[in-house]
């Protein structure tokens, strides 16, 4: 008997740190849910990300550059890889490339290699910067925001959305400030690390819950689950959760793959207020790190994502197991000196 | 009255699915609970209690109403 050809498939987001990348997560849900034998290349910017290393996750890494370097260095890179590995997906899960894999994704197919992601305009719709817009639209409580460059525009924003209000960066990181003086505090502290605009929003109380789905392009939700928050670090980062059981988020999600058609993995960050009140706190445009838990919980979304990356027809997932627990935890590795030699030097292993 | 979907145990464990609240309960809320969950009457869970413990009725009336008004606060029973 022949054994069967494995299929190969790229991942970013090696970074399983304190505020973690999807990738390790999204591996291990493609393993186990596969059901074929899968060889997976990993994708990661720093010699230091702990995916690189550990055992079981990637069966050869490569080094990347940055995002900013710009789509067309990118390209080489991904073409020089596939011209060894002979790629058939790649899920890209960092906010910050998925521009460049949009943009490249016509010409990644071209070369065989295919993907599963939103378009450009999906991805735009539900940006940070035009967040609020985009819940006035479709009718999504989504808490008053304004986009700002300097800092002088802080009193004035304030004014507007009150006090506490959340400065947040383009890309990543948060913070709740209840002073001008901690809100320019945070704006030159996030704006040193991410660069404008910043995002100045109102605070919204209530319990986190995090949602994660998936849409197949067409208006329809192939997978939700629902997870509440239970531990949090100071990153904001969720260190243990549980899956829910409520109609209303279910319907959530798939309001807005309706309203977007949205094509592949996405997280929305939600806040129920003590009104049951559902406000989107923000939309991220890929998979969760959290997001083994769908595999847990009965939905595998990075194996069903595959699935539909390769054209299969993946149909809708109906139910899952509530009351499931995920709890993250730290593990040191012990890895010889050459190892990580190995990677720096000559950027694979 | 209390909602479908709340899982409970003999140890008196108390999961709420919709919030992901747990709560931990002593054996007597456990059994009140368990009794409304079998769909028992509020009276009926009073009398039960009445006759299981040597306590007078105004001081069990008075208990497992302010545990029922407990429960509503954490929205576990319908409204």
């Amino acid at each position: 008997m022949v054994p069967e050809t494995p299929l190969v498939i790229a991942v970013t987001g090696l970074n399983a740190i304190d505020s973690p990348g999807p990738g390790v997560a999204v591996i291990r849900a493609i393993r186990e849910g596969m059901g074929r034998p899968v060889r997976i290349i990993g994708l990661a910017y720093e010699n230091l990300e702990p995916g690189i290393y550990m055992d079981g996750i990637c069966d050869k890494t490569y080094q990347i550059s940055y995002p900013a370097a710009g789509a067309e260095i990118l390209y080489n890179h991904i073409k020089a890889i596939h011209e060894k590995e002979k790629l058939d997906i790649i899920i890209p899960n960092f906010d910050a490339e998925l521009l460049n894999f949009i943009a490249l994704s016509p010409r990644l197919t071209a070369l065989g290699i295919h993907s599963f992601l939103p378009t450009l305009e999906m991805f735009n719709a539900r940006d940070k910067v035009n967040l609020y817009a985009f819940g006035e639209k479709h009718n999504l409580f989504v808490p008053k925001d304004r986009t700002i460059y300097t800092v002088r525009e802080i009193p004035f924003v304030a004014e507007e959305v009150g006090y506490p209000l959340v400065v947040k960066g383009k890309y990543y990181e948060a913070a709740v400030c209840y002073t001008l003086e901690q809100a320019q505090k945070a704006f030159y502290k996030i704006s040193a690390t991410w660069g404008t605009p910043i995002i100045i929003q109102q605070f919204i109380n209530g319990t986190e819950i995090n949602i994660a789905a998936l849409g197949d392009g067409e208006g329809n939700t192939i997978s939700i689950i629902p997870m509440r928050k239970m531990y949090i670090t100071d990153k904001g980062k969720a260190w243990a959760g549980i899956t829910l059981e409520d109609p209303l988020l279910l319907k959530l999600a798939q309001d807005f793959v309706a309203a977007t058609n949205w094509r592949g993995g996405f997280e929305l960050e939600v806040m129920r207020t003590v009104n049951n009140e559902l406000y989107i706190m923000e939309i991220n445009p890929r998979f969760p790190a959290w997001i083994y838990l769908s595999a847990g919980a009965g939905q595998n979304q990075p194996a069903a994502l595959v699935r539909m990356a390769l054209g299969e027809n993946v149909p809708a997932f109906t139910s899952y197991d509530v009351g499931k627990l995920f709890i993250r935890y730290a593990w040191d590795m012990i890895v010889d000196v050459s190892r990580f030699q190995q990677f720096s030097a000559f950027g694979q292993i | 009255m209390i909602k479908k979907n709340i899982a409970t145990n003999e140890l008196g464990f108390v999961f709420n699915p919709a919030t992901g609240d747990s709560y931990s309960t002593n054996p007597i809320a456990a059994s009140i609970i368990q009794m409304l969950k079998d769909g028992r009457s509020l009276s009926d869970v009073k009398k039960n209690l009445l006759e299981q413990y040597d306590i007078d009725k105004t001081t069990i009336e008075k208990d497992v109403d302010e545990f029922v008004q407990t429960l509503k606060d954490h929205t576990l029973l319908n409204t």
